[in-house]
């Protein structure tokens, strides 16, 4: 790899193990200087590598780099030291040859914790997700801001504001006990859920970016399946659901980064491999008596990755809605819902069933009246398409709903 | 947007029909509760094993089941947000236990705790 791709590539990987070792070893209220002590390895290889070329180990080069920066700051910050020094984990008394471990297994562990420690229920979710993005995936602030669709500035007030947060509730970076393990691991779960969601609905036009976010999401939760303690169930139906989604990348989206609707796709494009891990890690989740949304939307997904419309495959999908909506509500599983009704029961079921749902304000709501009422009264279709396209804030769903209207 | 609680009267299922009607009674029950459930107005509910029963009676007299004078029993319950007991009946309206003769829901509104119930 030439050095122009190498350290992006290298800062994507390296910088947050540097980051999460560091950070657990100085503690989470000095998040930034474990941030700032690792970009600054990455300024140095930079200056370094670009006048005497590449060194034989350039991931053993950072370490090392980074190893002394963290020990140069101790020693020069002497309030630092006697402010902080004795909340080290890992310092013995002399902290000239402080352990700095960078091994693998405390990368791992490290990078574990911090997941703990930044979805921690204190800090709003959309800060979660953005220090998660920093800290534990390693992305530029231009990035996030990207992902988002935000300026840079936001992104910047964003992350202080949790880090601000994460240093006044004094959230320690370690596992949760076994009593609270469960619970913590929702909130993590339910990170991981939407930094994977973001990348797959996101709006930004970066394909790269987008695909990165949902393999980063796919990362962490695998961390978690590597992890004894956290190698619940839920996890597992977590990552399968992630698997079948992903899946059908390069099959969602046309060279112009238009939505390719489920029907339309071109299911030769659908990665076949991630299907049966989908299915594998699918299969690792029912063991265990606790059925979680993540179990119901696996299951959904999973029936999706069959294309061909069987009477079977729509019995389960209305089942499952049926049980994902008794668990937890949302406008877009009752619309699913009532979508995989029309195919059970046909479309005059389905209508008098979608009115019911009084989703006035959602234009999915308007798109799915009217494709149901397609074929059976065209003018009402195209009315709901209509009102469909005023909700409709996005330019891909209103490119998409366009298309639909045009057919009348 | 008030509480009720919609009571299901019915016979045992399993001593009257085959595993081939109760699966379609499930499946029915199903639609009906994720019909409800898509609504946002589903709060809770269960079916109730008409084995294991008991009542407990004064004087600590225990009986087999609440079955012996009456046929139908409760079956099951559910707990739903509606505006009004009128909407809650439409609920109760849908449910598949009333395609057997004889059996019943009935709608009770859910005390809120606050001292006027």
């Amino acid at each position: 790899m030439e050095q122009q791709e190498l350290i992006p590539h290298l800062f994507r990987t390296e910088f947050r193990k540097i980051t999460a070792v560091l950070c657990k070893l100085f503690g989470i209220e000095h998040i930034e200087i474990a941030e700032d002590i690792a970009s600054e390895t990455f300024l140095s290889a930079l200056q370094s590598w670009t006048y005497k070329g590449l060194p034989e180990n350039p991931t053993a080069w950072l370490y090392a780099v980074a190893k002394n920066k963290a020990r140069n700051y101790i020693t020069r910050h002497k309030f630092f030291i006697e402010k902080i020094v004795s909340h080290l984990k890992y310092s013995t008394p002399a902290t000239d040859d402080m352990e700095i471990d960078l091994s693998e297994k405390n990368i791992a562990d490290s990078q574990l914790q911090m997941l703990f420690a930044i979805c921690h229920p204190a800090i709003s979710t959309e800060a979660q997700i953005g220090l998660s993005l920093r800290i534990l995936c390693g992305f530029g602030i231009d990035e996030i801001a990207n992902a988002f669709l935000a300026n840079k500035e936001t992104i910047n007030k964003r992350l202080y504001r949790a880090r601000e947060k994460l240093r006044i509730e004094k959230v320690p970076i370690e596992f949760p006990g076994d009593a609270e393990i469960n619970r913590r691991l929702e909130t993590v779960l339910t990170t991981l859920y939407l930094l994977f969601n973001e990348g797959y609905y996101s709006e930004s036009q970066d394909s790269v970016m987008r695909n990165d976010l949902c393999l980063e999401a796919m990362r962490l939760t695998y961390l978690l399946i590597e992890n004894e303690q956290t190698n619940q169930p839920s996890v597992n139906a977590l990552f399968s659901l992630m698997c079948f989604h992903a899946s059908r990348f390069k099959a969602r989206k046309n060279e112009n980064g238009e939505i390719i609707l489920y029907q339309d796709q071109d299911e030769s494009l659908w990665d076949h491999e991630l299907i049966s891990k989908g299915g594998y890690f699918l299969h690792q989740a029912s063991q265990g008596n606790k059925l979680s949304k993540y179990h119901i939307e696996a299951s959904i997904a999973y029936w999706h990755t069959i294309k061909a419309d069987t009477k079977e495959k729509w019995d389960n999908i209305l089942q499952l809605f049926n049980q994902l909506l008794q668990i937890e509500y949302s406008p877009i599983a009752a619309l699913n819902r009532t979508y995989a009704l029309s195919k059970v029961y046909g479309k005059a079921v389905a209508i008098t069933e979608a009115e019911k749902l009084n989703l006035t304000g959602n234009h999915f709501y308007f798109t799915l009246l009217g494709e149901l009422y397609k074929n059976i009264d065209n003018t009402k279709a195209k009315m709901n398409f209509e009102k469909a396209i005023l909700l409709a804030k996005t330019q891909t769903d209103i490119q998409t709903i366009q298309k639909k209207i045009e057919q009348f | 947007m008030e509480e009720f609680i919609l009571i299901m009267r019915h016979q045992d299922g399993t001593k009257i029909a085959s595993p081939e009607q109760m699966q379609i009674w499930m499946k029915q029950t199903m639609d009906w509760v994720g019909s409800i459930a898509a609504q946002n107005k589903f709060i809770s509910g269960t079916g109730l094993p008409f084995a294991d029963a008991m009542v407990v009676r004064p004087n600590n007299i225990v009986t087999n089941g609440p079955f012996g004078e009456i046929k139908e029993t409760i079956g099951g319950f559910m707990t739903v947000k509606a505006e009004s007991i009128e909407e809650a009946v439409e609920f109760a309206k849908g449910c598949p236990v009333l395609q057997g003769e004889g059996n019943s829901v009935e709608v009770r509104k859910i005390a809120k705790q606050d001292g006027v119930h």
